[in-house]
């Protein structure tokens, strides 16, 4: 699989570079003296844990952030861009990780949106957008109608149009973040063999991926980032995924880790062949008191499509959930928090907190009814057991009453961690709890999962974190295309084993 | 993995179908609209055979004008995710003024259009500079320069009225005249719509206002300058109501401080049946002005049909209903025929 890198002689210069790159958010220093170069023919690799930087340096390069100081070199000289539309036109074309389409256009419009080719009067020359978009299509080797809306294409069909874009401008830079994370093996070979075409072509790519051998596979160079700083940049020939895993954590994973041993109790949770058309099926699994439970699998696997169905979010097609033992009701969060679920959901700026309401009315907000009389809030109740709360979890905050917002990512989560446990949940479920978290804060948090179940609860972590799965989980189901294609005991649980899992690669024989 | 690479199209051979679903679906908005409409006109006329005479017909025609000019100007500014709930206010305020302007001197047609117009205008950039550079909600900004121009309005005209013996003849003849047979009025209101489609489907920057109501991220990383595109859309909505505040006037020749008033729920509820998504990317100004010529038809229809006035708000209100009722169902069974569909792509590869 490992395909040799033609050596070209002496080396061109950089066509996009940064220099001494830094950038803050508020207090969060997200990239602090970056350094990177990319050569025309050459796939780059830019490797770190979540939360290393990575992003905020690919939107850097895509015009989206301005560094706030440091140097973005486009061809030797340095530029300034002003927005997306300047890096676009500088040759740069950026696949982010969820494409950004527009659903309501079709495919040839969202192609060519903002730059379609004119005729007289300025008006859009909209058979020779078609005509272009069909001709991308042809040497992309896909049949996409140009006129079909773009609503309803798959991940992989969403990804090809993107690349159509970057090659419809000629881009000389193509960055891809993450772009494997959602597809089958099929695809993936695919967009590879369309990637390779354009390196060979002379493009310039910078790729990200947490598959360590789909790095090895197409790059020839890498760049390591580590909590915002650069690490090294090397060439990839005679490094193994050991070196680079050993250079983006940077230090022992036990300490990230702390992984009490625990006794395991009885059934709390149990999945009974829950499934939602089209999105899951079949899903069955037990969470029992005292263990924490690992969902892993690729991005789009439908892993929180089973924790939202679980919750009562969304109303599974077919199957059930029992918690301890008695069958709840379906598509009733209400009835699943009666029953002692929790969940802490994924996106907590959007799902999980109230962003301009107080920490300590966050807190309260599940248990409203357990804080007052006749409906009435009583404050000082509410003050307490959110102080109470942020004295376990150790949450940095100045007052009580300072609205969530301006706590950093690991706080906040911290905060939803409180409002969830204040319910007393016998299941908590939690979805990438440390996503966006820095290191620091990422420990503290799996302290605490750690010290919940040692204290009896169930949590089924659902994580797309390999090192955080295999670090903290004493069992890992993984899910692939909407199915659990293994359970795999702590003892056995390695990154092969969860990723070939998580692929699919040993259930594809089958299928 | 090399034998991956022999079925890169396997995903993708539905697409004809889903691509007819989609389309069938959008130009059924549009052909169930015209259907109702000709249901009603048919109705309503061999109930009473003098409601499609010349006169009949010409009156529907003038009635619609206005409402159609609103309604396209509305419908670009819903389609990049807003709204202009101003529209009403803009027009009263417009009618007033070229009204005070005219009243006992002999200005011209053009003047007046051209006053209307930069009143609306004004009245859109301020609207605009706080809707798109402000960042504060559409309906919260609309709704506050509903009230102060209507206020504003109010204080001005004082009570007063300015009659149609004190408006210049040639303005009046605007309002009433015609060329073979055809208002003017409706003819500018048509004039102004096929404009607007054209230039929304055949012009940059047209296309990126679907682009921002259809996904705003993406429109921003594909480069849309989304503010001043936004803007643009408000300016726009107001030059059209202030345009349509003129022909007010030369329409009724009597005006007084609260023109319109309310008529800004209505242009909403036309483009909002003429199938404009209210949250933006879809729809076309040819649905709104048909969702727009539906509810004037409705309103003289009725009128006609001897029913109370009453029933025409009720039967505005029930069409809203059914019309977002319909969308947000299409949008569901669709998103799940898709999701469906593709889960069998995923088993079946």
């Amino acid at each position: 699989m490992n395909e040799p890198v033609p050596e070209t002689g002496p080396r061109p210069a950089p066509v996009l570079a940064l220099k001494d790159v830094s950038k803050s958010f508020g207090a969060v220093r997200a990239l602090r003296d970056v350094s990177l170069q990319l050569f025309p023919g050459e796939a780059h690799a830019l490797a770190g844990e979540n939360g290393a930087g990575k992003s905020t340096l690919i939107k850097t390069l895509a015009g989206v952030h301005r560094p706030d100081s440091g140097e973005v070199l486009v061809d030797g000289e340095p530029v300034v861009f002003h927005g997306p539309a300047d890096a676009r036109d500088a040759g740069i074309a950026v696949i982010y990780q969820e494409p950004t389409l527009f659903p309501d256009l079709s495919i040839a419009e969202n192609i060519f949106m903002g730059r379609q080719p004119r005729r007289s009067l300025g008006r859009i020359d909209r058979r020779a957008v078609r005509e272009t978009t069909a001709a991308l299509m042809k040497r992309l080797g896909v049949e996409l109608d140009p006129d079909r809306s773009a609503r309803g294409l798959s991940i992989a069909d969403q990804q090809i149009v993107e690349i159509a874009k970057a090659l419809s401008f000629e881009a000389r830079v193509l960055i891809m973040d993450e772009p494997t994370a959602a597809l089958t093996g099929s695809e993936t070979a695919r967009l590879f063999s369309v990637v390779r075409t354009l390196r060979a072509e002379g493009a310039a790519v910078l790729f990200i991926s947490h598959r360590l051998e789909e790095i090895f596979e197409l790059c020839r160079r890498v760049t390591i980032l580590r909590d915002g700083r650069w690490i090294s940049s090397r060439p990839l020939a005679g490094l193994t995924e050991d070196d680079l895993v050993r250079a983006m954590v940077g230090r022992d994973l036990g300490e990230l880790y702390p992984k009490q041993g625990t006794d395991v109790g009885e059934t709390a949770l149990s999945v009974r062949r829950l499934t939602r058309e089209g999105v899951f099926r079949d899903v069955c699994f037990d969470v029992r008191r005292g263990e924490i439970v690992a969902l892993a699998g690729l991005v789009g696997a439908g892993r929180s499509e089973v924790a939202q169905a679980v919750f009562g979010v969304d109303r599974a097609d077919a199957g059930e959930v029992l918690v301890n033992g008695r069958a709840l009701p379906g598509g009733s969060p209400t009835a699943a928090m009666a029953a002692g679920l929790a969940l802490v959901p994924e996106d907590r700026r959007q799902r999980g907190l109230v962003m301009d309401m107080s920490i300590e009315r966050n807190i309260a907000l599940t248990g409203l009814g357990r804080l007052g009389r006749c409906g009435l809030v009583r404050r000082a109740l509410e003050r307490g057991r959110a102080a109470d709360w942020a004295v376990r979890l150790q949450l940095k905050y100045n007052r009580l009453a300072d609205p969530v917002g301006v706590l950093s990512g690991g706080n906040q989560q911290k905060v939803v961690l409180a409002k969830w446990l204040a319910t007393e949940p016998v299941v908590l479920i939690v979805d990438e709890p440390t996503r966006g978290i820095d290191v620091g804060t990422k420990a503290e948090v799996h302290r605490l999962l750690s010290s919940l179940a040692a204290e009896g609860l169930a949590v089924l972590m659902i994580s797309s974190d390999l090192p955080e799965v295999l670090g903290m989980a004493d069992r890992v189901l993984v899910m692939h295309e909407g199915r659990l294609t293994a359970e795999i005991p702590r003892s056995e649980a390695t990154e092969e084993s969860v990723m070939t899992a998580a692929t699919g690669r040993d259930t594809k024989a089958a299928a | 993995m090399t034998t991956a690479l022999d079925e890169p199209t396997t995903t993708t051979r539905d697409d004809g179908s889903a691509r007819s679903l989609v389309d069938t679906v959008f130009r059924a908005r549009e052909i169930s609209i015209a259907g109702a409409l000709a249901l009603l006109v048919l109705g309503t006329w061999i109930s009473n055979p003098r409601f499609l005479d010349d006169q009949g017909v010409k009156d529907l025609l003038l009635n619609a004008s206005i409402l159609v000019l609103l309604a396209v100007g509305q419908s670009v500014v819903v389609v990049t995710r807003n709204i202009d709930l101003s529209v009403g206010s803009v027009v009263g305020l417009s009618a007033f003024a070229c009204g005070k302007f005219v009243a006992g001197t002999d200005h011209g047609v053009l003047t007046v259009l051209l006053l209307g117009t930069a009143l609306g205008v004004l009245c859109g950039l301020v609207s605009g500079t706080l809707v798109s550079f402000g960042r504060v909600p559409a309906l919260v900004v609309t709704l506050g320069m509903l009230y102060i121009i209507q206020g504003f309005d109010y204080w001005w005209a004082h009570g007063e009225q300015i009659g149609a013996a004190e408006v210049p003849q040639p303005v009046l003849d605007l309002g009433s005249g015609s060329v073979l047979g055809v208002p003017y009025l409706p003819l500018i209101a048509f004039a102004l719509l096929a404009a607007t489609a054209y230039y929304l489907r055949a012009y940059r920057s047209g296309r990126e206002l679907y682009a921002i109501g259809s996904n705003p991220e993406a429109a921003r990383l594909a480069g849309v300058p989304i503010r001043r595109r936004v803007l643009g859309a408000y300016a726009f909505s107001g030059a059209v109501a202030g345009f349509a505040g003129a022909l007010w006037l030369a329409r009724f020749g009597t005006v007084v401080a609260d023109n319109a008033h309310g008529w800004e729920l209505t242009v909403v509820s036309a483009v909002v049946v003429g199938g404009v998504a209210i949250t933006g990317g879809t729809g076309t100004v040819w649905g709104a002005a048909l969702g727009a010529l539906l509810l004037t038809t409705i309103g003289s229809a009725l009128v006609v049909l001897k029913v109370d006035a009453f029933w025409q708000g009720a039967i505005t209100g029930a069409l809203l209903l059914a019309a977002i009722s319909v969308d947000r169902i299409v949008t569901l069974r669709m998103t799940a025929a898709l999701r469906k569909r593709s889960a069998r792509h995923g088993n079946g590869a």
